[in-house]
């Protein structure tokens, strides 16, 4: 059995075997907001905050996570209200099908979080370890840029 | 699955010498995918996570659990720039040094500035410590000399770094993606040159004729300078794969050496 803090709340859960941490939050936790994408580390659609560190959730053991303190996509913002980088994906059309914008939100949240007025080059750096299919990233810069108070 | 988390090298040797045969896991990025894709089960697991001892970098000693994150923002500038080349912010903040040795990849980016300044690789057990060069640890694709039972501690450079060293590597873009060709090149002001390549052969290739000629050259006339990219793509042995070919790696080769000479001089 395992201890783990998302989000602020304690849990415990039982990962069976070697089971990512992404799948005992979506499976065990009920927690699917991280999405499962590529399993391999290649995505950033399951990224969370581990101990204050930027992580693919699916390539960490759960087992190993025993004692971490977790935000997730969840947890970023109080219910029913929107983090300052949720609200400027949705106002600057940045989100389309969605399966990538938890892992965006997440890492920009943690990137903002460090560095209050980022410049556009440190956005993309920040946003390197995310794939997205859909929107071909011009409206998910534009809206961190936007944030950022930088020119894109 | 059992799993130990020791909280110290104690703990962690005498977890292996109860189970010599437990996986160990550090920052996952390399086992999660092979857990994930490549069907491994590990019985039994001993996570490293938690040794602060392991984590540690002193000097000209780095940890096995040094993150890429740190190694990007350390001091020693080729191996940082090799960091900054692994994978992605995510894969950067889990992913170790130790974990790329103990991967033994051809492609792993650390490799090729450990052998260009002939560092080494210190392992522990119960029995004790011994220390290995990285040739003598780097034995074949994906093979080390680890020994069940032991533990990579860290990696142990020499007293004196060549303040001159550039590395290098190519791929088909700049985040996220495994090298085709690598190289770290260091240089001493009077000359003396060392260069070793990563994804040329099953392990970190050393150039050694192409450095004896150039380290003989203490201001290399451009012919000089084509001439030591001639021997280095003479010298590796590539293959070709899913992600290049062994003419393509050959040329890269040639031409990472001459880029990053002159960028030495
Ligand atoms: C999306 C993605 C991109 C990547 N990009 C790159 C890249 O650009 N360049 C690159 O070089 N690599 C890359 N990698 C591979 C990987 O991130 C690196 O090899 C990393 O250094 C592995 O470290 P880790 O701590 O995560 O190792 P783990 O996965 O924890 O372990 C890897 C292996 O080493 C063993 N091991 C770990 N620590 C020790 C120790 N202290 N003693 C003995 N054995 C040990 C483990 O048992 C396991 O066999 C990438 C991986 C992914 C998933
Ligand atoms: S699902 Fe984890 S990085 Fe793609
Ligand atoms: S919005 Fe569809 S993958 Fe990004």
């Amino acid at each position: 059995m395992i201890r783990l803090t998302v989000n602020g709340i304690e849990h415990t859960a039982e990962p069976a075997g070697a089971e990512s941490l992404l799948a005992t939050l979506r499976d065990r936790l009920g927690l699917a907001g991280s999405k499962d994408a590529c399993e391999q580390g290649e995505c950033g659609s399951c990224s969370v905050i581990m101990d204050g560190e930027l992580v693919c959730s699916c390539l960490v053991m759960a087992a190993d996570a025993d004692g971490s303190e977790i935000t997730t996509v969840e947890g970023l913002a109080p219910a029913g209200e929107l983090h300052p980088v949720q609200r400027a994906l949705v106002e600057a059309h940045g989100v389309q099908c969605g399966y990538c914008t938890p892992g965006f939100a997440v890492a920009a949240a943690h990137l903002f979080e460090r560095e209050p007025s980022p410049s556009a080059d440190d956005i993309k750096e920040a946003l390197s370890g995310n794939i997205c299919r859909c929107t071909g990233y011009g409206a998910i810069l534009r809206a961190l840029t936007g944030l950022a108070g930088e020119e894109p | 699955m059992e799993i130990a988390r020791p909280t110290d090298l104690a703990g962690v040797l005498d977890a292996l010498d109860a189970d010599p045969a437990a996986t160990l896991l550090a920052g996952g990025t390399d086992l999660m995918v092979e857990v994930t894709y490549g069907g491994r089960r590990p019985a039994s697991v001993v996570a490293l996570r938690r040794v602060d001892e392991l984590a540690t970098w002193e000097g000209r000693t780095i940890g096995s659990g040094v993150t890429w994150a740190r190694i990007e923002h350390g001091p020693v500038r080729a191996l940082a720039q090799a960091a900054r080349t692994v994978g992605s912010p995510q894969i950067r903040s889990a992913g170790t040094i130790g974990g790329n040795l103990g991967t033994a990849s051809p492609a792993g980016d650390g490799l090729p500035f450990l052998a260009a300044v002939d560092a080494s690789v210190v392992l522990a057990s119960t029995a004790g410590r011994r220390t290995l060069r990285w040739d003598e640890f780097l034995t074949g694709p994906k093979q080390n000399a680890l020994q069940p039972g032991e533990v990579i501690v860290g990696v142990e450079l020499p007293e004196h770094l060549p303040e001159r060293q550039e590395f290098a590597k190519i791929g088909a873009r700049n985040a996220m993606v495994i090298s085709v060709a690598s190289a770290c090149l260091v240089r001493e002001a009077g000359g003396a040159t060392r260069i070793a390549l990563g994804s040329v052969g099953p392990t970190p290739v050393r150039a050694r004729r192409a450095e004896e000629m150039i380290s003989a050259e203490p201001s290399p006339s451009p012919a000089a300078v084509a001439e030591f990219g001639r021997l280095v793509a003479e010298e590796v042995s590539p293959i070709t794969d899913h992600r290049s070919t062994a003419e393509y790696r050959r040329h890269a080769s040639g031409v990472l050496a001459r880029r990053l000479l002159e960028r030495c001089l």
